[in-house]
């Protein structure tokens, strides 16, 4: 790539195509196809086999004679993975859910060869009494804002031409040609944006401690693509609809910082998010977006994928650089900060996957329209991962500021199954939960914090009555033990005894003194532990405490669990009042603790009764309780 | 739960000179180990000792190195995995819904525990971190094969499929 003219010209052939997914009046275009099927190829919708409607599509297409007049691309992520595998056919917008390899023929032949959209196929909240409404008008995207995720769901993620019909690559040919690295810095730092792994500290800060740091011998750019909370999988579903956004971002931070390699630490567990991502480094440095003298100027900038091999701790920066360096992933105190000493000693930059997501949309709408977006202090969009019990799993970008109702009734469409919403949990093993009571929280940074939680990364996971916040606490700190690399004493000894007192409790074991050893325990692994890892440790087990003590309490005094989840203070009955006396509950009873005569009341042996809930599922008549 | 059984190491001749081709590759290479240990454990499905002492001569990295960070990393293993390999995600969203109860039913059906093998080699179980797929939690996977939305009930007969 040797100017922006060149980059324009790739543009200008491109955009009627890419337009017929963006702009809703827009025609078909004079050379190409007239219609475009979009399928979902993001691992949710991967998982349930896309891959096969899209083989089905192109093979329908072609015995219809349509192969030429129908083009079908597979893109990232939608979002609404609950629904998947997704399917959007423009120019009408028409959004398919939970597609079947059987429904594709009938799309072709109704949908694409005569024009009649298939109704029965339609997510049903895009139907209306005289036709199909946009997608975007949907609960579901209403209150979205999408910045760090634009692109995904709408443009093949394997084909860079197409990122470059939407504006791909020109953030840096501008930065390169029209701005210092001091200008870009002070554009980014003025945006207010702050890293969305988690910790929120100024994205712009961080460029300019880099930028500042001796580069004599090297300096490096860093993308930490290890999204390890689990329940989180925003950076995955950037990095495989929308790749390039990254690369690009990459490339103007090292420009800004004054490096010319860059390192992303990618998943291995994310395999096909490993693989677009090198295929978009092959394409860019194909085109000469990557490597020596990009847009004919004086900067080189070349980029390496890193594998990581499942450890959580190499999440955390310093972690994460002993690993590029092919270590065992074992942090190390700061200061010094990887600003000044980060891999192999060099001043190194690293951000998060989202962090990068938004850097292309700052330098090419400014400074002053991304702060227009979310609260005084907490700048954009977060991307959150919605799952667990709520009916719209899947992914969201909303404005900082938007309230965690908006997100649990409004777009994640509420509990499923007519249960009560009990609490969301954020920021992974290393947040807290928000309860019911504080479900009108504006979501950004500091107001989290305040209630004792965090952003995290931007897993959002729901809980609804039948969750208990003792074994969720249990199951967050049975995640840090395992995953906590030994280094230094309160994270690898403190949270194991933590774990040791959680566990006494579901056992019906513990005693009010317990928890008190908990928030002791809890502080001092806080206040000494040596990464990230182990300083947030206990937040989970804190922020339990703190709104769902009476639960700790009814663990440690009535020996119960209200939620009916810890196994050993919990027994099973039937409510003789409801009991049909069907027999049901005994034929499937494993052990043979059910009795009685059909007909009449049936009742459960306590003393044979394994506790595992199969007669609660199959009773018909919910007659079974265990409390 | 089932005796460990102790595979003996065999390699073909294909699978030492792909070894050999990694290291030639990478020697050199700033952080070489991590990926060549990645691309070894792709040639022979596992990491034994025989393996990893190629490795330390090939690329100049003492035993000690090597053991120490093959052992730190949850995705390298010493132990063969089985012709099949189950992964039942333990994310939060999976466990929430209920993938507990998914991984105790398939350890009932196998016999095995987690990170052991059946003793013909067939199966192997892991409890994986987060896949990712959220959406259709609780979710397992074998091989490439992703199954989600599951209930026990319906172990026996995916189990059932690769018999």
């Amino acid at each position: 790539m040797k100017s922006l003219a060149e980059l324009g010209t790739i543009r200008e052939s491109m955009k009627d195509c890419v337009n017929l997914r963006i702009d809703e009046h827009a025609v078909a275009p004079k050379k190409g196809a007239r219609a475009h099927v979009l399928v979902c190829g993001g691992t949710g919708c991967t998982s349930s086999s896309s891959q096969k409607i899209i083989d089905e599509f192109e093979k329908q297409l072609a015995t219809n004679g349509l192969a030429e007049e129908v083009q079908v691309i597979k893109t990232g992520c939608f979002g609404l993975c609950a629904l998947g595998p997704v399917v959007v056919v423009y120019p009408e917008g028409a959004f398919y859910s939970m597609v079947q390899v059987e429904d594709v023929a009938e799309i072709v032949s109704e949908h694409l060869a005569k024009g009649n959209v298939v109704s029965r196929l339609l997510y049903e909240e895009t139907v209306t009494d005289d036709g199909i409404k946009s997608l975007y008008e949907v609960d579901f995207y209403k209150k979205q804002r999408r910045v760090a995720l634009r692109n995904c769901g709408v443009i093949d993620p394997e084909n860079i031409e197409e990122y470059i019909a939407v504006d791909g690559y020109q953030a840096l040919g501008k930065v390169l040609t029209e701005m210092t690295p001091e200008e870009v810095i002070e554009v980014i730092k003025d945006s207010g944006l702050r890293g969305r792994g988690g910790a929120g500290f100024s994205t712009g800060m961080k460029w300019m401690f880099t930028a500042r740091a001796d580069g004599s011998n090297g300096k490096y750019v860093a993308c930490n693509a290890d999204e390890g909370d689990p329940g989180a999988f925003m950076d995955r579903s950037i990095l495989e609809g929308d790749p390039h956004a990254i690369i690009e971002a990459m490339a103007i931070a090292a420009y800004a910082v004054g490096a010319d390699t860059g390192y992303v630490y990618i998943r291995a567990e994310y395999p096909i998010a490993v693989k677009r991502l090198q295929i978009a480094i092959d394409q860019a440095k194909e085109m000469g977006l990557l490597g020596d003298h990009i847009f004919g100027t004086d900067f080189s900038f070349n980029l390496e994928l890193r594998l990581g091999a499942g450890a959580f701790v190499c999440g955390e920066e310093t972690a994460l650089m002993t690993s590029i360096e092919g270590h065992r992933g074992e942090p190390r105190p700061r200061p010094p900060f990887p600003a000044n000493k980060g891999l192999w000693q060099k001043p190194t930059l690293l951000n998060n996957v989202e962090t990068y997501a938004n850097i292309t949309q700052i330098i090419n709408n400014g400074a002053e329209w991304f702060k227009t977006i979310g609260t005084e202090k907490s700048k954009g969009t977060k991307v959150f991962a919605l799952g667990g019990k709520i009916k719209n799993t899947g992914l969201v970008e909303i404005p900082m500021g938007t309230t965690l109702r908006e997100i649990v009734e409004e777009i994640g469409g509420g509990i499923p199954n007519g249960k009560q919403f009990k609490a969301a949990q954020t920021g992974g093993p290393s947040g807290g939960c928000i309860p019911a009571s504080l479900i009108d929280i504006e979501i950004d940074y500091d107001s989290l914090i305040e209630i004792g939680s965090m952003m995290g990364s931007g897993g959002l996971i729901v809980m609804d009555e039948d969750t208990c916040m003792v074994d969720i606490a249990k199951f967050f700190l049975e995640f840090t033990v395992d995953e906590s690399c030994g280094k230094c004493t309160p994270c690898r000894v403190g949270t194991k005894r933590m774990l040791e007192i959680l566990d006494r409790i579901t056992k019906g074991n513990g005693c009010l003194e317990d928890l008190d050893r908990l928030e002791e325990l809890a502080d001092s692994i806080k206040s000494t532990a040596l990464c990230g890892l182990g300083q947030t440790a206990p937040n989970p087990v804190l922020s339990t405490l703190r709104y769902f003590r009476d639960e700790y309490i009814a663990h440690v005094v009535d020996k119960k669990c209200p939620a009916g989840v810890c196994k050993d203070l919990v027994s099973y009955s039937i409510v003789a009042d409801k009991c049909k006396g069907c027999g049901i509950c005994a034929k499937n009873c494993p052990v043979g603790a059910i009795s009685g005569q059909i007909k009449s009341p049936f009742t459960i042996d306590p003393a044979v009764c394994v506790k595992c809930g199969v007669c609660m599922g199959k009773c018909p008549f919910k007659a079974i309780v265990n409390k | 739960m089932s005796e460990k059984t102790v595979i003996a190491f065999h390699e073909t001749a294909e699978q030492a000179a792909a070894l050999q081709k990694v290291i030639e590759n990478h020697k050199g290479q700033d952080g070489a180990l991590i990926p060549v240990l990645h691309e070894a454990q792709e040639i022979y499905g596992y990491l034994p000792i025989e393996v990893q002492q190629k490795i330390s001569e090939g690329l100049g990295v003492t035993m000690a190195e090597i053991y120490g960070v093959v052992t730190f990393y949850t995705q390298f293993s010493t132990q063969p995995k089985g012709e099949f390999k189950i992964g039942v995600c333990l994310g939060t969203a999976c466990y929430v819904k209920g993938s507990g109860d998914i991984l105790e039913k398939i350890k009932e059906k196998l016999g095995i525990d987690v990170n052991e093998c059946t003793p013909d080699g067939k199966f192997s179980i892991d409890a994986t971190r987060c896949i990712g797929a959220c959406g259709l939690a609780p979710v397992m996977t074998i091989n490439d094969d992703v199954y989600g939305r599951l209930v026990p009930e319906d172990i026996e007969g995916i189990l059932a499929k690769y018999m």
